[in-house]
C-alpha cells in the first residue's frame, strides 16, 4: 500500500478517534445545557464534569493531529479547505476556545454567579463547535471547496443543505454519543435515577440521529448524487449496512439496559458513518483533486508515519492507563493522613 | 508597500491577519511558557515535600498544580487556535511548505499528547496513586513540555533559515523533513526559547509570593513559595545571556537585515558602534547612545568587523526598524536586569543562606514576572519581525502567504473581543486561585463543592 493512501488511513483514524471520543466531550456540553436549572440539573453536570474532567484534554489533542496531518500529508487540499472555509473554521475555533477555557475555569469557580456565567459559556462552545465543524465535512463532502487558495463561495461552501445537515448531525451524534457513555458512567457511580435519565436521552437521540442520517441520505441525493450513489450502492455500502446495523443493535441494546455492550456498538454507528463517507469520496479529495496528485513527497510520508509509529509506542500504553484510572468501578477512598 | 502589488490582497485584511496570527501567538506564548516551565518546579516542591516531610512544599506544589489545570487548559486551546490559524490566515505558506514543516509539528502532536494525557493522570489521581508513583508519572509531562517547545521552534527556525527541499517550477520536487526540521538556525533558537519558558514560569511565579510577602505574609509557606521557582530562574539567567549571545552571533552571520534593524545601521561600515535608543527617522537612527565599535566586537567577536547596513537592500526588503531595533533593546535591558535580581539573590544566599532582606528585593522579585514577560514578548518580535517582510526567509513574502478571502478584518476583530475576554476570565480565576485559602488534597480529584480541604 503506497504512503500516501496509509496516511490517509492513519488520518481518518484519527478523526475517528476525535469524533468518538472529543464528540462525546462536546455531547458532554450538550447534556449540560439540557440539564435544566442549576438545582435540577446539578447532578447530571456533576457526572458530566466528573467523566469528561481528567480526558478531554487528551482527546481534544486527535483534533490537532488530524489538522496537522492535513497540512502535512495534503498541503494544498489544506490550504485550499482553511481558505475557503475560513469563516466556519474561525467559528469553530472560537467555540474551542470557549469550551476548553470555560470547563477548566468553572472547575475552579466556587460561586453559583460565575459557575453559571462559566458552565452556559462551555455548553453553548459544545453545541457551536461541532455544528460548524460538521458544515466543514458537509462543504467538503458535497464538492463545494475548489483547489487553489480562497477559490470558493466564502459562505455557500458552508451555508448549504448538505453543511446543515451534516452540521446538525455533528451535533446529534456528539449528544447521543455522550449520553450512551454517561449512561454506564452513571451506573458505575450508583446514580441509579441518573442511569434512567440518560438512558432515555440515549434512545431519543439514537432515533433522532437515525432519523437525520436518513434524511441526510436525501439531502446528499439532490445536492451531492455522485457522493449518494457511491454511498448506497458502491464501496462504501457494507460501511453504510454496518452503521445502520450498529445503530439499531445499539436501540435493542440500550432497551435491554446493556449498558457497556451498547458503548461499542453505539461508536461502530458512528465509525461506519465516517469510513462509509470516505470510502465513497475516495480518491477525489476535492473537485478534480485525488490522493495521488495532492500527496507530500515520500520522505515527509515516510518520516512523518515513522514518527507517528514510534510515537503510538509511547502513546498507546499512556491512554490506556489514563482512561483505566478513571474507569476503575470505585475511587480508591482518598488517604488523607498520607498527603496532610 | 511594493510587497502589496504582488498580491490583490487588500492591506487592511493583510495586517489584520498579521495582528491576529501576532495576537493568537502572543497570548499564547506565555500560557506556553508556563506550561513548559511550572511542571518541573511544581515537581521540584512535590519532591522536596515527599523527601523532606515539609507540608509547606506539599502545599505548594497542590496549589501550583491546580494552577497548571487551568493554564493547561487555556493553553491547550489557544494552541489549538494557532494551529488552525496556519492554515485559515497563511495558506499561501502551508499550501507550498507545509510538507516541508510537517514533521516537527507531527512530533509535537505527540508530544503534546503525552503530555495531556499525564497532566490528566498527575492532576486528577492524586490521591489515587501512591507518593511516588504519582511523583513519577508528573516526569513525562516535563519531558513531554520541553520537547513541544523544542519541535514547535525548529518549525520557526525553519521560517528564518529555509533547508532541506527543492523547488521547480513552483512546486515542491523533493523534501528532506529531518534537514528541514535540523536547520541551521534550530539549535540557537529552541535553546533560547526553552530557557525562556523556566525564566517566565520562575520569575511569574516568585512574583506572586513577593507580592504576598510585601504584604506582610512572611511564613515559611511564602518564603518558599518565592524561593524555589526564584532560584531556579536565577539559575538560567546567566546561561540565557550566554546563549542570547550566540543567538545573536548567528543572526548576525545568518540574518545580517535583521541584524541591521536590531541596530538599526543603515550604512555598511567597519568597527560600528553599539546603538543605545534612539528612534529611526527618514532612514537614520538618531538620538541613540553611541559605544564606538560595539557591534562589531559584539556580533563577530572583533571590533573591526564589517556589519552591513539596510541599504544594502531595497526598501521592500527591510523590516520596520524601530519595532525591531526598541524590541531588542527592550529584551536586552529586561535580561540584564533579572541577571541583577539573580545575582542579589545568589550573594545574599552565599553569604548568610537567606533571602535579601531589603524590601527592593521583594518589590524587584514582585517586577520580575513582568518583566520577564515583557523580555520574551519582545525577543519574539525581533525574530517575527525582524524576518519580515519574508514569512519564510528569502524565499516567500507575507504578503504572498496570506489568505486573499476579503474579510478577514472581521475575523480579527472578533478574535481580539474573544481574547479580550479570555484574557480578563484567566486572570480573574488566577487571582482567585492564588487568594483561595483553603488548598485542596487533591487538586482537580472532586468538584469543588466537595474539596477536602487542608
Amino acid at each position: 500500500m503506497p504512503l500516501a493512501e496509509i496516511m490517509l488511513a492513519v488520518m481518518w483514524v484519527g478523526l475517528t478517534a476525535y469524533v468518538l471520543f472529543g464528540g462525546a466531550d462536546f455531547g458532554g456540553g450538550i447534556w449540560d445545557l439540557l440539564a435544566g436549572s442549576a438545582e435540577a440539573g446539578k447532578r447530571q453536570r456533576a457526572l458530566v464534569e466528573h467523566s469528561i474532567g481528567p480526558i478531554w484534554e487528551a482527546n481534544h489533542v486527535w483534533l490537532i493531529f488530524v489538522i496537522v496531518l492535513l497540512w502535512t500529508g495534503i498541503p494544498s487540499v489544506f490550504a485550499a479547505i482553511a481558505s475557503t472555509l475560513y469563516i466556519p473554521l474561525t467559528l469553530a475555533a472560537l467555540g474551542i476556545i470557549g469550551r476548553g477555557a470555560a470547563f477548566a475555569f468553572r472547575k475552579v469557580s466556587t460561586e453559583l454567579w460565575q459557575r453559571r456565567l462559566f458552565g452556559a459559556t462551555f455548553a453553548f462552545s459544545s453545541v457551536a463547535t461541532p455544528f460548524f465543524l460538521g458544515t466543514v465535512a458537509g462543504a467538503i463532502a458535497s464538492g463545494r471547496v475548489p483547489p487553489g487558495i480562497a477559490r470558493g463561495d466564502l459562505v455557500g461552501s458552508w451555508v448549504n443543505p448538505t453543511s446543515l445537515v451534516a452540521g446538525v448531525l455533528a451535533v446529534g451524534m456528539a449528544a447521543y454519543l455522550a449520553a450512551v457513555y454517561l449512561t454506564r458512567d452513571a451506573q458505575r457511580a450508583g446514580e441509579t435515577d441518573l442511569v434512567e435519565w440518560f438512558r432515555r436521552r440515549a434512545l431519543a437521540c439514537g432515533v433522532v440521529v437515525g432519523l437525520l442520517s436518513g434524511a441526510g441520505l436525501l439531502v446528499l441525493r439532490a445536492d451531492a448524487p455522485a457522493l449518494f450513489a457511491e454511498l448506497t450502492s458502491g464501496r462504501a455500502l457494507p460501511l453504510l449496512a454496518l452503521s445502520v446495523t450498529a445503530g439499531l443493535a445499539s436501540l435493542v441494546l440500550l432497551w435491554r439496559r446493556a449498558y457497556l455492550p451498547v458503548r461499542i456498538t453505539a461508536a461502530l454507528a458512528v465509525t461506519g458513518l465516517l469510513w462509509g463517507w470516505g470510502a465513497a469520496q475516495y480518491p477525489v479529495l476535492l473537485p478534480g483533486v485525488t490522493l495521488d496528485s495532492a500527496a507530500a513527497t515520500d520522505p515527509v510520508l515516510a518520516a512523518t508515519l515513522g514518527s507517528l509509529a514510534v510515537g503510538a509506542v509511547l502513546l498507546l500504553p499512556s491512554l490506556w492507563w489514563l482512561y483505566a484510572i478513571f474507569q476503575r468501578d470505585h475511587p480508591a477512598p482518598p488517604r488523607p493522613e498520607q498527603d496532610r | 508597500m511594493f510587497e502589496l502589488a504582488v498580491t490583490d490582497v487588500a492591506p487592511a485584511d493583510l495586517g489584520a491577519a498579521r495582528m491576529q496570527m501576532a495576537l493568537s501567538l502572543g497570548w499564547h506564548i506565555i500560557i506556553a511558557c508556563l506550561g513548559v516551565g511550572m511542571p518541573a518546579i511544581t515537581l521540584l516542591a512535590e519532591w522536596r515535600g515527599h523527601r523532606t516531610g515539609d507540608v509547606h512544599y506539599r502545599l505548594l506544589a497542590r496549589r501550583w498544580a491546580r494552577a497548571l489545570g487551568v493554564l493547561f487548559a487555556v493553553g491547550a486551546v489557544s494552541g489549538t487556535i494557532l494551529s488552525f490559524e496556519m492554515g485559515l490566515l497563511w495558506p499561501g505558506l502551508m499550501g507550498m511548505y507545509g510538507e516541508v514543516i510537517g514533521l516537527p509539528f507531527s512530533l509535537e502532536g505527540i508530544a503534546f499528547f503525552i503530555e495531556a494525557i499525564f497532566l490528566g493522570i498527575y492532576l486528577y489521581a492524586w490521591d489515587r496513586l501512591p507518593p511516588r508513583a504519582h511523583l513519577l508519572s508528573g516526569i513525562p509531562i516535563v519531558i513531554a513540555g520541553v520537547a513541544s517547545a523544542f519541535f514547535v521552534v525548529t518549525a520557526n527556525a525553519w521560517m528564518q533559515q529555509p533547508t532541506g527541499f527543492d523547488v521547480e517550477n513552483g512546486r515542491i520536487v523533493a523534501v528532506d523533513p529531518w534537514a528541514a526540521m535540523f536547520n541551521p538556525a534550530t539549535p540557537p533558537q529552541t535553546v533560547h526559547m526553552i530557557l525562556a519558558a523556566f525564566m517566565v514560569a520562575g520569575f511569574a511565579m516568585a512574583s506572586v509570593y513577593a507580592v504576598a510577602m510585601l504584604r506582610g505574609r512572611r511564613d515559611r509557606y511564602h518564603r518558599l513559595g518565592l524561593l524555589l521557582p526564584l532560584t531556579v530562574a536565577a539559575a538560567i539567567t546567566p546561561v540565557q545571556i550566554g546563549v542570547g549571545d550566540w543567538a545573536a552571533h548567528f543572526v548576525a552571520d545568518n540574518q545580517p537585515v535583521k541584524l541591521a534593524a536590531m541596530e538599526g545601521v543603515f550604512e555598511t561600515q567597519r568597527g560600528a558602534p553599539l546603538h543605545i535608543g534612539g528612534v529611526v527617522v527618514d532612514g537614520e537612527l538618531r538620538y541613540a547612545l553611541e559605544i564606538p565599535n560595539g557591534l562589531s566586537l559584539l556580533a563577530h567577536w572583533d571590533p573591526d568587523a564589517e556589519i552591513m547596513g539596510l541599504n544594502e537592500v531595497p526598501p521592500a526588503d527591510r523590516p520596520p526598524v524601530n519595532v525591531v531595533h526598541w524590541s531588542f533593546q527592550i529584551m536586552v535591558a529586561g535580561g540584564f536586569a533579572l541577571l541583577g535580581l539573580a545575582a542579589w539573590l545568589g550573594v545574599a544566599w552565599w553569604r548568610r543562606r537567606e533571602l535579601p532582606r531589603s524590601r527592593w528585593f521583594l518589590r524587584a522579585t514582585a517586577l520580575s514576572g513582568v518583566v520577564a514577560v515583557l523580555a520574551l514578548e519582545a525577543g519574539w518580535v525581533v525574530t517575527e519581525v525582524g524576518r519580515q517582510p519574508w514569512i519564510v526567509y528569502g524565499v516567500l513574502r507575507t504578503a504572498e502567504a496570506v489568505n486573499p478571502a476579503p474579510g478577514l478584518v472581521w475575523g480579527f476583530v472578533l478574535v481580539s473581543v474573544v481574547y479580550a475576554v479570555l484574557t480578563v476570565a484567566t486572570v480573574y480565576v488566577l487571582r482567585r486561585l492564588a487568594r483561595d485559602k483553603p488548598v485542596p488534597i487533591a487538586p482537580q480529584e472532586r468538584d469543588v463543592t466537595d474539596y477536602k480541604v487542608v
